[in-house]
């Protein structure tokens, strides 16, 4: 007897047509919205200029000049990265301290539900550090670049702010996240809160937040070279200006430089993270 | 020895921060002095009033919608292009092919996305195609990743039934192996999608459309006012996006 074709067979045909049918509809005015369409990549004119930027990528710049350009660019992004980091810990740490229900009084007696008030005052905290998180790094360093001028002090600024809404938050939930018992009872005792959270919290908790710190200043360096495309210097603005000028080897030589830059900082930040395990 | 070892550590930390402020030589305390703080407190003042005249409202929605469509053409089309070289690279094709599509992966991946929109702004000219493929090359190195470890994770013994009983290379993929995985391909498609929502409103940037272009270009002719609503307009599609996501993973994750 005949095998009968595999899609004959198939029971889930009509449905998976149906759905297919529904995304292709759904998705339709998305793809005049996007104005997508993958032949401008191969027009002979784009496929000319492209060919010519690419294809000057190798050799990558390596003279004298534009070395000294690069060890400059480099060294800002990482400076921009590590200072940034600070500034948004002088801010996130208070604010964390602020909004985290670790150290709540009331909770004490009240089975560890901070008393309703005391949460309200806990909000305004927490909606700035969501107000500081939810607009992109580089919407701040936009603004930035007009309010304080082009070069890494706007990125500085930007780091700073997005991340000390981040780390704020993640820092109160690791606060809270943690054993409350010692807490409590030396709040019960009646030590003061900061000696609490010293005694307390800290030691249990120092592991987690110094991991998170870490990851946080790696996500900082892929920040900052990116961030300066909108004119907070670093790597970002030379490789904006280097496209601009299509000179094709020396974005080649900045990607290099990047990647190197994002596997170096990985790997520091790995090996930081091993040593506090 | 550990704690001499954390203590160079902590100082190591400690210099860098210090290098790093004196290598910037960031004028802080002129940044926070009264003159410059009155300053920008003046542009921020310029941004309380923003434009919320229909006829900007109305080309918000559509910068908004052009958005959601470079995110999620860009993401569809590097489901469809991070399958096709995961097949490779999960070692379906031996082991050159393996490398090769890994090395593919790698870099695509790790160029930013706005780096890739740099690029495509220049391959493919201003406007939301090169957002949308820029968004769509990097993606594809991401999912291309953790489509060929679900493949490789998944069990084989479904395919090669199909094989054994004489069923096509094709067949046994499409009836074997993909409706194991197809569940965990869906969930990391849809993660990534949310990503580039909030990567697509910022693109623009650079020239790739969306909301990102229209906050550039209304900073760049001093109009606050409208750059505010563009702010405001891209708060509200991250948060509305981070509602949704969070209610159908609640809903999914419960079921």
């Amino acid at each position: 007897m005949n095998p009968p074709s595999a899609v004959a067979r198939d029971p889930a045909a009509l449905p998976r047509l149906l759905l297919t049918l529904l995304a292709l509809a759904l998705l339709w005015p998305g793809l005049a919205l996007s104005e997508l369409n993958l032949a401008v990549l191969w027009q002979a004119d784009n496929l000319a200029t492209m060919g010519k930027f690419v294809g000057a990528f190798w050799p990558p710049a390596h003279d004298a000049d534009f070395l000294d350009l690069l060890l400059t660019a480099t060294l800002q992004t990482l400076a921009m990265a590590t200072a940034g980091m600070a500034l948004a810990l002088l801010i996130a740490v208070p604010a964390a301290l602020l909004a985290s229900r670790a150290l709540s009084l009331s909770a004490l007696t009240r089975a560890g539900r901070p008393a309703p008030w005391a949460q309200a005052l806990r909000w305004p905290v927490r909606g700035l550090l969501i107000v500081l998180r939810s607009v992109p790094e580089i919407v701040w360093a936009l603004l930035f670049v007009r309010a304080v001028g082009l070069g890494p002090t706007a990125g500085v600024l930007a780091i700073a702010i997005t991340y000390s809404g981040m780390l704020g938050k993640v820092y109160a939930e690791i606060f809270e996240s943690v054993d409350q018992k010692p807490t409590r009872a030396l709040l019960l005792a009646g030590s003061g809160r900061l000696a609490a959270f010293c005694y307390g919290t800290l030691p249990n908790a120092a592991g987690e937040l110094l991991s998170y710190t870490v990851y946080r200043w790696e996500c900082a360096i892929r920040a900052s070279v990116v961030m300066g495309f909108v004119g907070a210097g670093g790597l970002g603005q030379q490789m904006d200006l280097s496209m601009r000028m299509f000179a094709g080897n020396e974005v080649a030589s900045l990607l290099l430089t990047f990647l190197a830059l994002v596997l170096l900082a990985d790997a520091l930040s790995r090996l930081l993270r091993g040593r506090l395990q | 020895m550990k704690r001499l070892l954390d203590l160079g550590l902590l100082l190591a930390v400690v210099a860098g921060v210090v290098a790093a402020f004196a290598y910037l030589q960031l004028d802080l305390a002129g940044l926070f002095s009264a003159d410059s703080l009155r300053q920008m407190g003046q542009y921020a003042v310029r941004f309380l009033q923003p434009d919320l005249s229909s006829a900007y409202l109305a080309s918000i929605a559509r910068g908004a919608l052009e958005t959601l469509a470079m995110s999620a053409l860009g993401t569809l089309l590097a489901a469809l292009a991070g399958l096709l070289i995961a097949l490779p690279a999960a070692g379906r094709f031996g082991r050159a092919a393996e490398a090769l599509a890994r090395l593919l992966l790698n870099a695509l991946r790790a160029v930013p996305e706005l780096v890739w929109a740099a690029l495509m702004v220049l391959a493919a000219g201003l406007g939301p195609n090169a957002g949308t493929l820029a968004l769509a090359l990097h993606t594809a190195g991401v999912l291309g990743r953790l489509f060929a470890e679900a493949l490789e994770n998944t069990p084989p013994e479904p395919a090669q039934a199909i094989r054994l009983a004489g069923g096509s290379r094709l067949t046994a993929f499409l009836y074997g192996t993909l409706p194991g995985v197809l569940p965990q391909l869906l969930a990391y498609s849809l993660y990534r999608w949310e990503n580039n929502i909030r990567m697509a409103s910022v693109l623009g940037f650079v020239g790739a459309g969306g909301l990102g272009q229209m906050l550039y270009v209304s900073l760049s002719l001093f109009q606050e006012a409208q750059a505010a609503t563009v702010i405001l307009a891209m708060l509200a599609l991250v948060l509305l996006v981070d509602i949704c996501s969070s209610q159908l993973r609640q809903r999914w994750l419960k079921a």
